[in-house]
């Protein structure tokens, strides 16, 4: 089915507003199609394709306010949801944090994140994908699984205060495991982008079997610090996880890694190495963002970190105003800058040293640090004189990306990636392939 | 209700479904979230709609849409069955269903002494400011002292009816008050944290008075002021004693996941991962010392994944997984329970809402407290402990792809010494491998300390999906474990 047209969703908002008793209100309109095909063991196992459209009702009434959702879209059902949402806020005490809505703004068209083909593809588009997997991996004895998604959503914002604004984004991904018949192999492939049309999924599962067979057999070394080669999806995963963390208001509290001892934050200081870059910007286009942020704010390019040094960090409405700052929207994605090497360039630079595929189970181990730990997982491999020398078993790591960050000798160019627990899915990602010095591991895993 | 459900299921039968389902359902859920002496967010949502499934000529099928009305049922169970078609080619092997009983006019509600959803906004929010105040009073703080607070309550009400003539109404509810409070030293630069130890449970509102979140705060403060100043742990092998609040997630993680059969199999390979519990260790595999005994039970009191029948209409019941240390169950759904040649399901299907697919999700699955009846305390435990750490509250979690090596962080590290507990330490976790870990295990506490813990946000599936399972259990000492330091200088 078609997305609802920003006319359509106007007119729906107006609606809505115009039910309001509040001093003011917000609401938010979201819907669209999420499909899907899931394989394993070689053979389909479920699929599905899903419509939703849901609404949320934000009321102030002076410094209260309360939310609502539904998706119940009848005039009953909308009437219901801005009397819940007006309930909430007359019971509730005053919050003397809260801000108004935002007035009105003027956003760039409605994005460059939305495929229609990517919306509207049906099952078979799947179905073929999955077999260009699955045939080849059967033909070898290895075992398939994996997942093939599409969808097309939009977002659409309206107040009291006359703004209005439309987003829409679409996402295609194919994501496939293919282990060995005998469990002792596994590799992975992954692509993701806003377009079905740069899914490659023959090349995708071509690269899961090349990593499965790569795999086998893998020996056991001894846990510790060692030179790593982290492909995109790795690097990926712990940028991001840090940059969910530069939170301005955390930080002048004291509760950051980013806190001053003493007081204060650390934006201008140079905390990673000279090469890192990393900022969000809506218009990138090989991971394109939503126009405006969850409270309507135009989505910017913001740069967080620059040549090494901490630029900015997000600030709430309420903290800027508070701080003298402004407000940061956002983020729409999260990239990383690469550089102009390739991974064998990489490899052929290393005299000893631990290639890895992707990264699993990353949790926060300490704030103070942001001390992660987590596995290698589907293709992990000793480097010895510039040369892949074996499979090895897999490790357990814990270590810092602010250590990682300053420990850089050698990049490649950044790509959109699929990180493990599917990030990379919500808010785009982008990240290089890392040569990094004294890397953590402090375990091995028997898994495979 | 049956007159919209039988909508679906007879136009998925006319479109050549050999099996259809169709679950209508409403989600609310509502959070109060405060901090200090602020509530920053009060929201109630809430989604309704249904989701069919179909089997046809050996493929799975589903479709949902959020509006109930005849045709538009019609026409999401007739493109549940083109989504099944569209399989043919990739449907290697044709999925097949174990039998399940009838149930035509079923019902089932979590017993509750009060719905959280009618308590006031005005009721809950006081609470939690007081919580604050309790813990940002305490004196002794280096410098500021912040306290986040939150209430989340959920309310599943679904209707299930499938082509095997069962119909079946249930509501679930579930609660869950929280707090993190956060002690900063301005001048080291360094903060410290603590979670209250509660975890969500299958209770109603009556949970607020017995989680006692405003007894719990000042304590709470005065730990996380005390962890400025605690010993940075030695690593090594030490003796652990694990308490309930800490220990449900390591069960969790450790034995709840890798007994599930479809990570057996190999259809979440792509996302979760397998398992190391491979099926010819069935019956076999000494999975923990012989004092271990674990079970799954979807029928357990205030369970959070405690329910009549699950998403697919089996009854729910429990069962083993571990008995006497030896692995002897799986959790099962109708399709993989055919694959294994099982009999039947033991009820283990769920979907966390309308438009996403039921598959296997975890039940209930808690350690056995001691047999006998002689009354075993976590002090009895440390009693025979000589150089260990006690540890309470869930804190970091991670564990590889096909659940052997495990670390775990917590809340509350207590240094043993010589059987007794002689101050607070930092910076510990431990790192394991999960049949090393369970056959070290020398002590368990009894019936007495029995204690239930779970989370809302047990993820898996994909696309992802997220399940609310808790985990019984008591007290228990693990031999020789190995404690790491985890702190660092950045």
């Amino acid at each position: 089915m078609a997305l609802i047209s920003a006319k359509e969703a106007e007119e729906l908002l107006q609606k809505v507003l115009a039910l309001s008793k509040s001093d003011e209100l917000e609401a938010t309109l979201q819907g669209g199609r999420t499909a899907w095909t899931r394989f394993g063991v070689n053979s389909a196992s479920t699929s599905g394709d899903t419509e939703d459209l849901s609404l949320v009702v934000n009321s102030h009434f002076g410094q209260r306010s309360g939310v609502a959702t539904t998706n119940t879209l009848d005039p009953q059902g909308m009437e219901r949801v801005v009397r819940a949402a007006e309930e909430i806020a007359r019971l509730r005490p005053e919050d003397p944090e809260q801000m108004p809505f935002i007035g009105k703004q003027k956003y760039e068209g409605t994005g460059n994140a939305f495929d229609e083909a990517t919306h509207m593809a049906g099952a078979d588009v799947r179905a073929r994908g999955i077999a260009a997997t699955i045939e080849p991996a059967r033909a070898k004895n290895l075992v398939a699984a994996g997942l093939y998604d599409n969808r097309g959503g939009f977002t659409a914002i309206a107040n009291t205060r006359g703004n209005f604004g439309y987003t829409r984004s679409s996402l295609a991904s194919f994501t496939t495991t293919v282990r060995t018949a005998d469990g002792t192999g596994s590799g992975w492939g992954s692509a993701m982008s806003h377009r079905i049309a740069d899914i490659n999924a023959q090349a995708v599962g071509a690269r899961a079997v090349e990593k499965a067979e790569l795999s086998k057999n893998p020996v056991a070394i001894e846990p510790g610090n060692y030179t790593v080669i982290l492909e995109p999806n790795a690097v990926g995963d712990l940028v991001s996880f840090m940059l969910f963390f530069f939170d301005a208001r955390q930080a002048d509290e004291g509760r950051s890694f980013l806190s001053k001892q003493g007081g204060g934050n650390r934006v201008g200081e140079k905390f990673f190495g000279d090469q890192v870059n990393l900022y969000t910007d809506p218009n990138y286009a090989a991971g394109p963002g939503d126009v405006f942020d969850n409270e309507g704010l135009p989505n910017t390019r913001l740069d967080f970190v620059r040549a090494g040094v901490v630029k900015t960090m997000n600030y709430s409405r309420f903290w800027a105003r508070k701080q003298d700052k402004q407000p940061t929207p956002g983020p729409a994605n999260l990239i990383m800058d690469g550089g102009t090497s390739s991974i064998e360039d990489m490899i052929k630079s290393t005299e000893r040293g631990i290639l890895v595929t992707r990264l699993w189970y990353i949790r926060l181990v300490d704030p103070q640090t942001v001390l992660l730990t987590g596995l290698t997982r589907d293709g992990t491999f000793l480097i010895e004189k510039g040369r892949l020398k074996s499979a090895i078993k897999n490790f357990r790591f814990n270590e810092t990306p602010v250590k990682m960050l300053n420990n850089i000798e050698m990049m490649s160019p950044s790509v959109r990636i699929t990180g493990s627990e599917r990030v990379g899915e919500q808010l785009p990602v982008l990240a290089p392939a890392l040569k990094v010095r004294d890397f953590a591991f402090t375990s091995l895993s028997d898994a495979v | 209700m049956k007159d919209l459900a039988d909508v679906a299921l007879n136009a998925a039968k006319a479109k050549g479904a050999s099996y259809a389902d169709i679950r209508i359902s409403r989600f609310l859920n509502q959070f109060v979230v405060t901090r200090e002496q602020r509530v920053q967010n009060v929201t109630n949502t809430e989604t309704f709609g249904f989701g069919v499934r179909v089997l046809v000529d050996g493929a799975w099928g589903f479709a949902a849409s959020s509006r109930l009305e005849k045709e538009e049922i019609a026409r999401v169970a007739e493109r549940a069955v083109s989504v099944a078609r569209a399989n043919k080619t990739i449907q290697k092997t044709p999925i097949t269903l174990v039998p399940v009983e009838r149930y035509p006019d079923a019902k089932y509600n979590t017993p509750v002494k009060q719905d959280p959803f009618t308590v006031s906004l005005s009721e809950k929010a006081d609470y939690l400011l007081k919580v604050n105040d309790a813990a940002t009073k305490v004196k002794g703080a280096p410098g500021p002292m912040f306290v986040n607070s939150i209430m989340f309550f959920t309310k599943e009400e679904k209707y299930f009816a499938s082509t095997e003539g069962s119909y079946i109404e249930q509501t679930l509810i579930r609660s869950w008050p929280s707090f993190t409070v956060t002690s900063v030293n301005t001048k080291t630069g360094r903060f410290e944290q603590r979670n209250s130890l509660g975890t969500p449970v299958g209770k109603g509102y009556e949970v607020v008075a017995e989680y006692d979140l405003l007894g719990e705060a000042p304590r709470a403060a005065e730990q996380a002021i005390q962890k400025h100043t605690a010993k940075p742990v030695e690593p090594g092998y030490k003796d652990l004693v694990l308490h309930p609040t800490h220990l449900w997630l390591t069960v969790h993680e450790s034995v709840g996941h890798p007994t599930e059969l479809d990570r057996v199999l190999g259809f979440e390979a792509n996302y979760a991962g397998t398992s190391f519990a491979t099926r010819e260790k069935l019956g076999k595999f000494q999975y923990g010392s012989k004092i271990v005994n674990i079970k799954a039970d979807k029928t357990q009191a205030n369970g959070l994944a405690t329910c009549g029948w699950d998403d697919e209409g089996v009854k729910t019941t429990e069962w083993d997984i571990i008995r006497d240390g030896v692995l002897v169950g799986y959790q099962t759904v109708r399709d993989n329970a055919a694959v294994i040649g099982l009999e039947r399901s033991n009820g283990a299907s769920y979907a966390d809402s309308w438009r996403s697919v039921q598959f296997q999700r975890m039940p209930n699955v808690s350690l056995q407290p001691a047999k006998g009846n002689q009354k075993i305390s976590a002090d009895d435990l440390i009693a025979d402990v000589k150089d260990g750490v006690y540890i309470e509250g869930d804190g970091s979690f991670s564990i590889d792809q096909q659940r052997y090596n495990f670390q775990f962080g917590g809340q509350v590290f207590w240094e043993i010494k010589n059987g007794k507990k002689v101050g607070l330490l930092r910076d510990v976790a431990y790192q394991s491998r999960t049949p090393d870990f369970w056959n070290a295990c020398d002590g368990l506490g009894s019936r007495e300390f029995y204690m239930l813990g779970g989370s809302y946000f047990d993820g898996k599936g994909e696309p992802g999906q997220i399940n609310a399972v808790s985990h019984g259990c008591p007290p228990a000492r693990f031999r020789r474990i190995n404690v790491i330091n985890t702190g660092r200088k950045i």
